[in-house]
Parts: structure tokens; C-alpha cells; sequence
């Protein structure tokens, strides 16, 4: 999948991808079921990562309202849970639909824009979004919505239990890691990173980056959604907190610290994010401010992210062969 | 009656109160290099962008294969087979020359809507990359990163995406732009060699490259094209000369 193994970067990348595969088992072996929690928390943020990666680091496009698509995907499970339909394909298929309608209509005007407009609109799209979970008052509104039963998969692996709903969730992460690095370097993908650069050079080789950049976007959304619809699984309850621009502006943070426009910065990224922050938050309640530093100080100084760090490592040891 | 494979009339465009193309009238023959001269500031680059759909008129009208075009976007012009070439540089300078124009392949062959089979290992795409790159001389360096390659390099791959699109007609917006004389005597002879094959408008400042590649001239200035004619008669024409190349062509 990742070529053979034969820079340390991709080696590192192998190993984790062996130890999250393994993850159930050893949390159990040390008796720590909670990391498997945390783990469960950080693999669900990590596809969203990976959707968002996909349009803002290969595309150029920043969106700061990619978080609405979590909440789509959380409230296609919660809302016919309400009612009591627990069928898992159906939350899934609506979790798809909706994150693809919505993102086809707010992806049609945003995309006229450019730069810190597109930030902008999306943003605005977002909040749209979490305002009107925000009123839903038959499903709690502000107060959320509890989910009693997780998806049903009849004849499926199921999610009822935590290790189901890891592998559920792994295996999904590994499909959209899979996905994504497939339609970056297909003749679509193509078009989409050589949009990024030079967009009007790409009009004029005949591409209407237009509907390709869309169509982008709202393949983005769908994966987003799997996510969110994944999260409201494992959460067991939904508001719309999950969903502001604030989340939308940690998956971002979350795109950097692990490198833009790579294929497992997004995975490595969201997991640091989530143990500093669970880490740094076990230490002192003012640990916002520890982790708004590093950030900063990883913006200024480490230009590539984690993934960068690697390439550099390969870099010198292939120096030193 | 002459087979024109691109007919512009009465073309207009205004920029505020500047005229920059004013009631132009262009024919270019099938098959033949049909090159625009005129002073900095006369509105070659503005001519250049309407005929390939960047810049949209205020009036006139375009013909290309019989056609109106005037308003097919520029995606959709290139698709129909009418490339461009840039003045400043265009291309994706992170990606390596073969990735640049394998896009071009890609932008003249149906759709990309494919998502799933990596293009490295199309081998026909590549295939056809790699001849367009040969084309202009490059096919040695067709894994170099394009940021890396010299001025002259860059314009020549410039010139092989254009013509990697298979065009029925290249407009090549001074292909010599702040070339060097060696990198600007390899230019003409790339233009030499596609002449007669492909019809080419070429807006150029480098009066020896369009005297030894045009077969017709037309001159533009203030917007306004005021004589089109064969290289010779434009060579011996008192006004063109008074209005551009100045006593030192006399």
C-alpha cells in the first residue's frame, strides 16, 4: 500500500498501523481499557482528518466548516435511533447522502470563492449547520441527543461491544487511508493537486477545475460523514457542540501537526493532538495555554509537520548509506 | 475562398477608459504561423486571452472551425483544440516535467473523472507525454521538478503541454519571453519544425524569430490592427515602420 518499506518513514508508518491493529489486544494484556477509548476517539477524528487533508492539503482547500460533516454523520445515527430504527446501513446511507447534498449546495457557492473568502463561506456553512442542530428542539437541541443503542449491522461484524466498534472503526481508517492515496495519484487526483498550484494553467489544458475541485469537496464530506456517524456511535449522545467552528478549526490544527498533503500525516497528527490533550489536561486545568504554545511554536518551526520530520529523517539516513 | 481556420471580427474591449482592442479583424489560414507584432502596451497579450476564453469581450465575435466560440470557457476551448502558451511561465512547478505535460495529455483525452488507477502506471499516457517533451527537446529531463529547470527550459515545456493537447491551433504568447539567444534560436527552430503541420498565431517582440517563422504579419497597435500582409510587404511597409520597428529597420 505504502511502497515497499524501504525508507524509515514508511517503516514507522507500518509499525503503527501493525500496533493500532493490535490495540484491542494489548490494552487488554495491561488491563487498561480505557486507552482503547481514547484510541476509538482519536482513529474516528483521524478519518475526519483524513477527508479534510484530502481537500485542503492535496486540493488548496482551506474549509473551516468541515466539523458540520461529524455532526450530519452523528445526527444520521442519532435521529432514526430516535425512532427507533438501529438498521446500521440505513444511518450509514443517510449519513452519505446528507454530508453529499449539503456539500454539493454549500460546496457549489463556496467554491466561486477564493482564499480567505472560501474560509470564510465555509465557515458560515458550518455554523448554518450547528445553529440548526442548535434549534432542533424535538431532538434536545442545546441539550443533545442520547443514542441507546448503537448501529445494527444484522450478519456484520457488530459494534456493540468496544472491540467491535474499534475494528469497525479501524478498518474504515484504513479503507479511507487506502482511498485517498488511490485518488490522489489517479488521473482525478491529478487534476486536483495540479488545481492547487495553477488552476488557470489547468483551465487551459481543458480541465473545468470548477466541477472537479466539487466533486472533491464533496467526496471530502461524504468521508467526513462516516466519521461523524462513527462518532455518534461511540459517544452514545450527540449535540451540537461537536460540530462549531472551533472543531473545525482543531481538524485543521490536526492536519498541520501531522504534515499537509501527506498520507499518514492526518493519522499521526489526530493522535498526537488527542494524547497531548489528554495528557497535557491530566496535568493542569490551564492546559490550553501549554498547547496553544506548541502549536505556535510547531506552526514557526516545523515547516512539514511530523511527516516532514520523517522525511528529513530519511533524508539524512539515506545520507549516511 | 480561403480556409481560415480561426476568424476573429470586430473584436472590443475596454479596460475603464483604456481601449485595449479596438474593432480587431483577424483570419488565419489553415496550417499557416500567423504572427502578431506591435510596441509593448499594444494589446497582444489582451488578444491572446480572448481568443483562448481568460478575458471575455465587450463585443465582436470569434470563429474557430466555422464556430462561434465566444462563449465556450477556456477549459472548453482547449478541449475543442485551441491551445495556449503563457507569457509569464505557467506551469505546476512542484511536479516533474512528465507529471506537467502527462496533465496535458489527460486534459485532451476525455474526462478525469477517474479515481482509482494511478497514472504511473499508464503507460500510454506516459507514452504520449514523453514524445511532446521529445518534441521540444526535453525528454532527457522528464523527471526534473519543473521549479528547477532554467528560464528557457520552462518555456520550452511551456510549449510541449500545449502541444501534448494535440491542438487543431497553438497560440503561443511570446514563446521567446526574456530568453536567452541560444534558448531563443532553439525556440525557433521547435517553430520551424511544427510549421506546416499545425496552425499557429504567434505574438512575438523578437523581430528576427518572427521573420524567419511567419508566414504572415499582422501589427497591432493601440488595440488596432493596421496592416496585415505576407513578411515581405510588411518588411517594406513605410507606415508599420514608422509605427514600430523605427529608423534602425529602415
Amino acid at each position: 500500500m505504502f511502497g515497499l518499506l524501504d525508507s524509515w518513514s514508511a517503516r514507522i508508518y507500518a509499525l503503527l498501523l501493525l500496533v493500532l491493529a493490535a490495540a484491542p489486544f494489548i490494552f487488554d494484556w495491561i488491563d487498561q481499557p480505557f486507552y482503547l477509548d481514547l484510541l476509538s476517539r482519536g482513529l474516528i477524528l483521524a478519518i475526519a482528518v483524513v477527508s479534510l487533508n484530502l481537500i485542503l492539503g492535496f486540493g488548496g482547500m482551506v474549509s473551516l466548516g468541515h466539523a458540520a460533516y461529524i455532526g450530519i454523520g452523528a445526527y444520521a445515527v442519532g435521529i432514526p435511533s430516535y425512532y427507533d430504527y438501529y438498521n446500521g446501513w440505513l444511518h450509514l446511507a443517510l449519513a452519505l447522502a446528507v454530508s453529499a447534498v449539503f456539500a454539493l449546495v454549500t460546496g457549489a457557492v463556496s467554491l466561486r470563492t477564493k482564499g480567505v473568502y472560501f474560509i470564510m463561506i465555509t465557515m458560515a456553512f458550518g455554523q448554518m449547520m450547528y445553529f440548526t442542530f442548535l434549534s432542533l428542539e424535538e431532538y434536545g437541541a442545546d441539550d443533545g441527543l442520547v443514542i441507546y443503542s448503537r448501529s445494527e449491522f444484522p450478519d456484520f461484524i457488530s459494534m456493540d461491544s468496544s472491540t467491535g466498534l474499534y475494528y469497525w472503526i479501524f478498518g474504515l481508517l484504513l479503507a479511507s487511508l487506502l482511498f485517498v492515496h488511490r485518488l490522489v495519484h489517479a488521473r482525478f487526483g491529478r487534476v486536483i493537486v495540479g488545481s492547487r498550484f495553477n488552476e488557470q494553467r489547468m483551465q487551459a489544458l481543458g480541465f473545468d477545475t470548477y466541477r472537479y475541485r466539487l466533486a472533491c469537496y464533496v467526496i471530502s464530506a461524504m468521508m467526513c460523514g462516516v466519521a461523524g456517524m462513527l462518532l455518534g456511535n461511540f459517544t452514545s449522545f450527540i449535540s451540537p457542540d461537536m460540530i462549531g467552528w472551533a472543531r473545525s478549526g482543531e481538524l485543521i490544527f490536526m492536519v498541520i501537526i501531522g504534515g499537509v498533503a501527506s498520507f499518514m500525516g492526518p493519522l499521526v497528527g489526530t493522535l498526537v493532538f488527542v494524547i497531548l490533550e489528554e495528557a497535557l489536561s491530566a496535568i493542569t486545568v490551564y492546559w490550553h495555554l501549554i498547547f496553544g504554545i506548541m502549536l505556535v511554536a510547531l506552526v514557526l518551526f516545523g515547516k512539514g509537520g511530523i511527516h516532514g520530520w520523517l522525511c528529513l529523517l530519511d533524508r539524512q539516513r539515506s545520507e549516511h548509506d | 475562398m480561403t480556409d481560415h481556420l480561426l476568424k476573429v471580427s470586430a473584436l472590443c474591449k475596454h479596460f475603464g477608459g483604456i481601449v485595449a482592442t479596438d474593432h480587431v479583424d483577424l483570419a488565419v489560414e489553415q496550417g499557416q504561423v500567423h504572427a502578431i507584432i506591435g510596441p509593448n502596451g499594444a494589446g497582444k497579450t489582451t488578444l491572446i486571452g480572448q481568443l483562448s476564453g481568460q478575458i471575455k469581450p465587450d463585443s465582436g465575435n470569434i470563429e474557430f472551425g466555422g464556430r462561434s466560440i465566444i462563449n465556450h470557457s477556456m477549459a472548453r476551448r482547449a478541449r475543442e483544440g485551441l491551445a495556449r502558451s503563457f507569457q509569464i511561465t505557467s506551469v505546476v512547478m512542484p511536479m516533474t516535467l512528465l507529471e506537467n505535460v502527462m496533465l496535458a495529455v489527460q486534459g485532451a483525452s476525455g474526462h478525469s473523472f477517474r479515481f482509482w488507477s494511478p497514472v504511473s502506471k499508464d503507460q500510454a499516457l506516459q507514452d504520449e507525454a514523453m514524445l511532446s517533451l521529445a518534441e521540444v527537446g526535453l525528454d532527457d529531463r522528464a523527471r526534473r521538478i519543473a521549479a528547477n529547470l532554467s528560464h528557457g527550459e520552462q518555456r520550452q515545456l511551456e510549449v510541449a503541454m500545449a502541444l501534448a493537447m494535440k491542438p487543431r491551433m497553438l497560440l503561443l504568447d511570446e514563446p521567446m519571453a526574456g530568453m536567452g539567444k541560444e534558448e531563443g534560436a532553439a525556440m525557433v527552430e521547435i517553430l520551424n519544425r511544427l510549421k506546416g503541420g499545425i496552425t499557429i498565431l504567434l505574438v512575438e517582440h523578437d523581430m528576427d524569430a518572427v521573420f524567419s517563422t511567419a508566414d504572415k504579419l499582422s501589427v497591432l497597435v493601440n488595440g488596432h490592427i493596421i496592416a496585415t500582409d505576407s513578411v515581405d510587404n510588411i518588411r517594406g511597409n513605410v507606415e508599420v515602420q514608422k509605427a514600430y520597428l523605427g529608423d534602425g529597420h529602415a
